[in-house]
């Protein structure tokens, strides 16, 4: 769209600027101007689209299941509550599955986490171009649509959910049964020499395999959401050359469209059975 | 791709729509899945009972039914036995009836006979009295000769 004058390098780049509104070197306040601007704001500064189109989306899924939630009946129920009740019937399922201990914050987390997830990563079936298009007129140049395709994001979650692993490993295990679990193991010795030596070893690998968990979990999505949202905006560089390319790239983007619900679904699934089972391995006693 | 203040924004908004779903949507939609669970299980342990009590409730009314049976049959045996104990009381009755009347006619007739015979006796002695005074021609004393005429009485 933008193709006609832009460079395809320069096509990819806006569709990968956040919308960022931050402090200029220069001292003012406001929104950045092109990628280079954004760069300079450093950390104090916050991307309007990933923060507004995730609240809106996670202000759509609990407007629904509170909808839901307040018409709630132990009768028959009406297709909007059928509906509810499968997703969550499904998020219990996965939830005793896996959890063992018994704590009421998992499984609504894991609910917020699937339908949050998945509300964001559908995102990426809306053409990539609709969108900025439309706030284009507007006057808003940078949009990225997609809330999952922002490491920010899911970092955000997925440190969300380690300082509860964190919270509850603590709470369940005692400072000393915390500490031991990434001190005194997976090596271990009777002598106490040697028990000394193994500690910092112990230590060193114990907490590298507690680090990657929250960094895994949001790098595999935001990884995932990223690469797909890439394949979009290269299929839609095709409608630029032409009717036949542009055909081509039609059904290019349809077939990857197709695949991309198994992938958005996929990933909303992974993050939440993951987080299962952290927060099961925080509850229990090795 | 800037990691920036976004991050908190993000892990505030999470943590909020967590708490939310929490406090709010969790709870009422587990909770009336539950009671659902409950009432099915109530409902299917009333239809199991229900199905147990009309098996009972059959026995009964096979039972009750030949007892029924057994009685009217009983009543019934009674009834057939009583009928033929009355008609043989009424032919014992009517038997003796007839014998009594029987009796009755019977010394009536005796007694008639004695009279007609008695009759025929005092006739015979008369005709025998006027036959001898026929025969003799002569006055007999009856008063005389009642010893004679009486023995002859006798002798018919």
């Amino acid at each position: 769209m933008a193709a006609d004058t832009l460079t395809s390098s320069e096509y990819i780049k806006h569709h990968l600027t956040n919308l960022t509104f931050g402090q200029h070197p220069d001292g003012s306040w406001g929104i950045a101007h092109n990628a280079a601007e954004a760069k300079a704001m450093g950390f104090w500064a916050i991307h309007l689209d990933t923060m507004f189109w995730s609240i809106v989306l996670g202000g759509l899924f609990i407007y629904f299941f509170k909808k839901v939630a307040d018409a709630v009946t132990a009768g028959v129920p009406g297709p909007l509550q059928n509906f509810a009740e499968w997703i969550v019937e499904f998020v219990d399922t996965s939830v005793r599955g896996s959890f063992t201990a018994k704590n009421d914050l998992v499984a609504p987390l894991a609910l917020t986490i699937f339908v949050w997830i998945f509300l964001m990563n559908l995102m990426d079936l809306v053409p990539v171009d609709l969108i900025p298009f439309i706030t284009g007129w507007l006057g808003i140049h940078f949009m990225k649509v997609v809330p999952s395709t922002d490491p920010n994001a899911t970092f955000g979650m997925a440190f969300g959910v380690f300082g509860l692993m964190l919270y509850y490993g603590i709470k369940v295990k005692g400072i000393g049964g915390f500490t031991g679990e990434l001190t005194l193991q997976p090596f271990s010795s009777k002598n106490p020499v040697v028990q000394g030596l193994f500690i910092p070893i112990n230590f060193l690998l114990e907490f590298v395999s507690l680090i990657a968990k929250p960094v895994s979990l949001a790098l595999r999505l935001f990884g995932n959401m990223y690469a797909g949202e890439m394949i979009f905006i290269l299929i839609a560089i095709m409608y630029s050359s032409g009717v036949a390319l542009g055909l081509f790239g039609g059904f290019l983007q349809l077939g990857w469209a197709i695949f991309h619900i198994l992938i958005i679904t996929l990933q909303a699934f992974i993050f939440m059975t993951l987080t299962i089972v952290y927060m099961d391995m925080a509850h229990s006693e090795h | 791709m800037n990691i920036n203040l976004t991050l908190f924004g993000q892990l505030l908004s999470f943590v909020v729509f967590v708490w939310f779903t929490m406090k709010y949507v969790w709870t009422p939609i587990m909770g009336a899945l539950e009671k659902r669970r409950s009432e099915i299980a109530d409902g299917l342990s009333a239809a199991e009972r229900g199905k147990h009590e009309q098996v009972l409730a059959e026995e009964r009314a096979k039972k009750l039914l030949v007892e029924a049976k057994n009685q009217a049959a009983e009543i019934k045996s009674q009834g057939q036995k009583r009928a033929s104990e009355i008609i043989d009381e009424a032919k014992e009755d009517a038997r003796a009836e007839g014998d009594r009347l029987l009796k009755a006619a019977r010394a009536e007739i005796e007694q008639e006979v004695n009279r007609a015979r008695e009759q025929l006796r005092e006739q015979v002695a008369a005709l025998a009295i006027a036959g001898a005074q026929k025969i003799l021609q002569r006055e007999i004393d009856a008063a005389a000769h009642k010893d004679v005429v009486d023995s002859i009485v006798k002798q018919i």
